[in-house]
């Protein structure tokens, strides 16, 4: 598809297919190992959600068109990089107040465990880890692809609270509305 | 303090109420590691010198819940559940796959350890450097998908309630009983994740005993420093490439043994071990997978394999029932074992077994050995509450998993598992059942028979601390420290690539130590091995166990097999013994 001018170019996505997560976690090895040089889960900028077992949802930024988290930080420590199209955060201007996790439409942020800062993915500057590891690991569950005018992106940015219900009746039928 | 380790492990009392916390000393963990090799020491240095009157399911015994060094850094964890064994009188290193060992860590601990009796039933709570005790009184009676709704609920709302700001707060992770390690089933389990069971030891129980319904972990920070943190990244990954790289066990898990361990090795338990083969290839892999598999991998943390698989039976009169794959021992156990070829009816058996709590080995051994009473008419309906546990009835058999784990009728003795309830019911019927029981120590066997002499060893079995556990037995020329090294490092064997020299190489990495194969089968496995050997053989206070008649096989396993390619084929007794006595001298 040829590109038009005037227009910013393609950019990265992390496509996921949830009802694929093995729940193997090993998008959180990778993230943390990248962002934080060690093994730290809930340091990780993706989380797999498993509210109930065998319902495993990733969770992690999806860019979505406006950005309603850069829009209310309160001291501009957020930003969009401008080739990636990931949110960017300036830990030493953030304050953690936790004001765009209540702006993201699927309270994606969360605050850093150890530390006064917002965590957010940044798509690792355009070569997602957590996609890498979940294609070579061939479960295929988180993709990189590339974004398109024609998906809907801020459809993706949902709490797993919403999203673990519709799971659960997929995978287990009518037993599935139990077992939440 | 070594690498690899949080330095903390936190006592919880509940009789008293109080948590304490404990470091072990750098020698400790350098000689016993972690896992089953600590529970192993903890265990007797406080019981040794009067293990044979100490009550597994009295308050006094301890219920650990150990990590390794290792655990989250070798791809696929574990955690190790230990005590003094209701079912064997013994220690056994129980573990399971799930992310409690994880988040115990990431909380802050390297294991708790419970001792005591609470007046009512609670739970356990451990969050970053604190462990609580928690009212579990609505939770009693619960089975194990609706104590896992339930305890993520109120957890999740706890934790919110506390960090409001942090951001959506994830699950916790669990080791809970259900209704049957409540009612002190001696084989009964620790589960997580609805179907991940601490399955040999009957650790369910002790728990139930305590009046503790579930140990529950979140935490938030890092796993522990390494000693050489680019060799430990260098190493998982290599290990994850190579299972990346690997195919069988990543597309069906074990459960393809269900049809080939029968059809093939003539090593199954068919109808309570009267038979081993079949070849009823209903129950092969391809069937779960076309008709039950919704979700082909399911892993637990870090690890690459995936292994188990989700399946659910969709229509039919076992309409609505979920569980795993099922993998080899649970697709036998719960299949062939009890006369069931049909996928659907197998995962049946399996979730009711695994939602009660019950052991889908060993108590699913206990149910097909009181199947095969009905079968001879020494046990009848009325004694049975009722049921008729014919071959193949998947829904009778899923009511004598109920009879058992609420001790109704018979049940209450079949509760005591195959052994002591073959003495009882021998007694009671005046007939001697224990022909029929298929057991080692109070502990039944996995899914692996032995009469053909190909597949699992004579007398591997027979000699093992751990009883009937088909993942520690000795095996010439390598003994049982060599399983004891999973359950020390404590990491998940179905990888397969950490094994041997890679093993030692990784936990060096982690820990800064210097061990070796040669140094661990020679002095730290083997001294486990040993003092595990030492608190079987004092056993009690009910049964102790005689090792001339005990370190053998169950009566049964020296019938000839009666069809399939092996057709007439046993172990003779005589020969065993002979070898049974150069393998003592082997084991030192």
């Amino acid at each position: 598809m040829g590109q038009r001018p005037n227009q910013p170019a393609p950019k990265t996505w992390v496509f996921r297919d949830y009802i694929k997560c093995a729940g193997c976690r090993l998008c959180e090895v990778v993230c943390s190992l990248k962002h934080e040089g060690r093994i730290w889960p809930e340091a990780s900028r993706v989380r797999v959600f498993m509210l109930t077992p065998g319902v495993e949802i990733p969770h992690l930024c999806t860019q979505c068109s406006k950005y309603p988290c850069v829009a209310k930080c309160p001291v501009k420590a957020l930003s969009v990089h401008e080739t990636t199209g990931a949110v960017i955060v300036d830990n030493e201007k953030c304050t953690a107040c936790g004001l765009c996790i209540t702006a993201c439409p699927g309270q994606v942020p969360h605050l850093h465990p150890n530390r006064k800062h917002i965590v957010i993915c940044d798509l690792c500057g355009g070569e997602p880890e957590c996609a890498k590891i979940c294609e070579k690991a061939r479960f295929n569950c988180l993709i990189k692809s590339t974004r398109t005018s024609s998906v809907n992106f801020d459809l993706y940015s949902k709490n797993p609270e919403e999203l673990t219900p519709n799971l659960a009746v997929n995978l287990y039928g009518e037993k599935g509305e139990e077992l939440i | 303090m070594p690498y690899g380790y949080t330095g903390k492990i936190a006592w919880a009392n509940l009789t008293t109420g109080n948590i304490t916390m404990e470091s072990p000393s750098d020698e400790i963990l350098k000689k016993y590691v972690g896992g089953r090799g600590l529970a192993v020491k903890i265990l007797w240095d406080r019981f040794g010198k009067r293990w044979r009157s100490l009550d597994p399911l009295g308050p006094e015994n301890l219920l650990l819940t150990l990590s390794g060094p290792v655990t989250g850094y070798i791809p696929g964890m574990r955690v190790c559940v230990s005590g003094k064994s209701p079912a064997s009188n013994g220690i056994v290193g129980s573990t399971a796959g799930g992310e409690f060992p994880i988040e115990m860590k990431c909380a802050g601990f390297d294991g708790i350890i419970v001792e005591g009796k609470a007046d009512s039933p609670v739970y356990i709570l451990a969050t970053d450097g604190k462990v609580e005790i928690r009212d579990a009184t609505t939770l009693w009676g619960l089975d194990g998908k609706e104590t896992i709704k339930m305890l993520n609920k109120e957890v999740r709302a706890l934790l919110k309630e506390r960090d409001k700001r942090y951001g959506l707060w994830k699950e916790p992770a669990m080791l809970y009983i259900g209704p049957a390690g409540e009612n002190r089933v001696r084989n009964a389990v620790v589960m997580q994740k609805w179907t991940h069971a601490c399955g040999y030891g009957g650790y369910g129980a002790v728990m139930g005993s305590k009046n503790l319904k579930a140990l529950v972990a979140k935490g938030t920070g890092p796993l522990p420093d390494v000693a050489n943190p680019e060799k430990v990244i260098a190493m998982l990954t290599k290990m994850d490439d190579s299972v990346f790289a690997g195919q069988a066990s990543n597309l069906w898990g074990t459960g393809a043994g269900a049809y080939t361990t029968g059809f093939e090795a003539s090593a199954e338990p068919v109808r309570n071990w009267q038979e081993e083969w079949h070849n009823d290839d209903r129950i092969s892999v391809i069937n779960l997978e076309t008709k039950n598999w919704v979700k082909r991998y399911w892993a637990d943390y870090g690890c690459p394999r995936a292994c188990v698989k989700l399946a659910v039976v969709k229509a039919g009169p076992c309409k609505g029932a979920i569980d795993d794959n099922p993998d080899y021992e649970l697709g036998a156990y719960c299949g062939a074992n009890f006369g069931i070829f049909n996928t659907d009816e197998v995962i049946y058996v399996a979730a009711m077994i695994d939602d009660l709590g019950l052991s889908g080995v060993n108590s699913a051994n206990t149910m097909a050995f009181a199947a095969e009473l009905f079968q001879r008419g020494i046990l009848t309906k009325e004694d049975l509450g009722g049921i008729e546990p014919k071959w193949g009835d998947a829904i009778a058999i899923g009511e004598l998993a109920k009879l058992i784990s609420y001790r109704k009728a018979i049940g209450d003795v079949l509760a005591e598992g195959t052994y002591r309830a073959a003495k009882k019911i021998s007694e009671m019927k005046g007939v001697d059942c224990m022909q029929y029981a298929v057991q080692y120590k109070g502990i039944e066997p996995g899914a692996h028979g032995i009469r053909t002499g190909k597949h699992f060893p004579y007398l591997g079995y027979a000699l093992s601390t751990q009883g009937g556990d088909h993942t520690s037995i000795p095996r010439f020329p390598v003994s049982e420290a060599g399983a004891a090294a999973g359950d020390s490092l404590v990491f998940c064997n179905m990888t397969g690539v950490a094994r041997g020299e890679l093993m030692w190489e990784f936990l060096n990495a982690v820990t800064g130590y210097d061990m070796t194969d040669e140094k661990w089968m020679n002095f730290n496995g083997r001294s486990i091995i040993q003092i595990q050997r030492a608190a079987l053989l004092l056993g009690g206070p009910d049964i102790v166990w005689n090792p001339n008649e005990d370190d053998d096989n169950p009566e049964r396993w020296y019938v000839p097999l009666p069809n399939g390619p092996f057709k007439g084929i046993a172990p003779k007794r005589n020969d065993l013994m002979e070898e049974r006595k150069k393998l003592y001298q082997w084991m030192g």
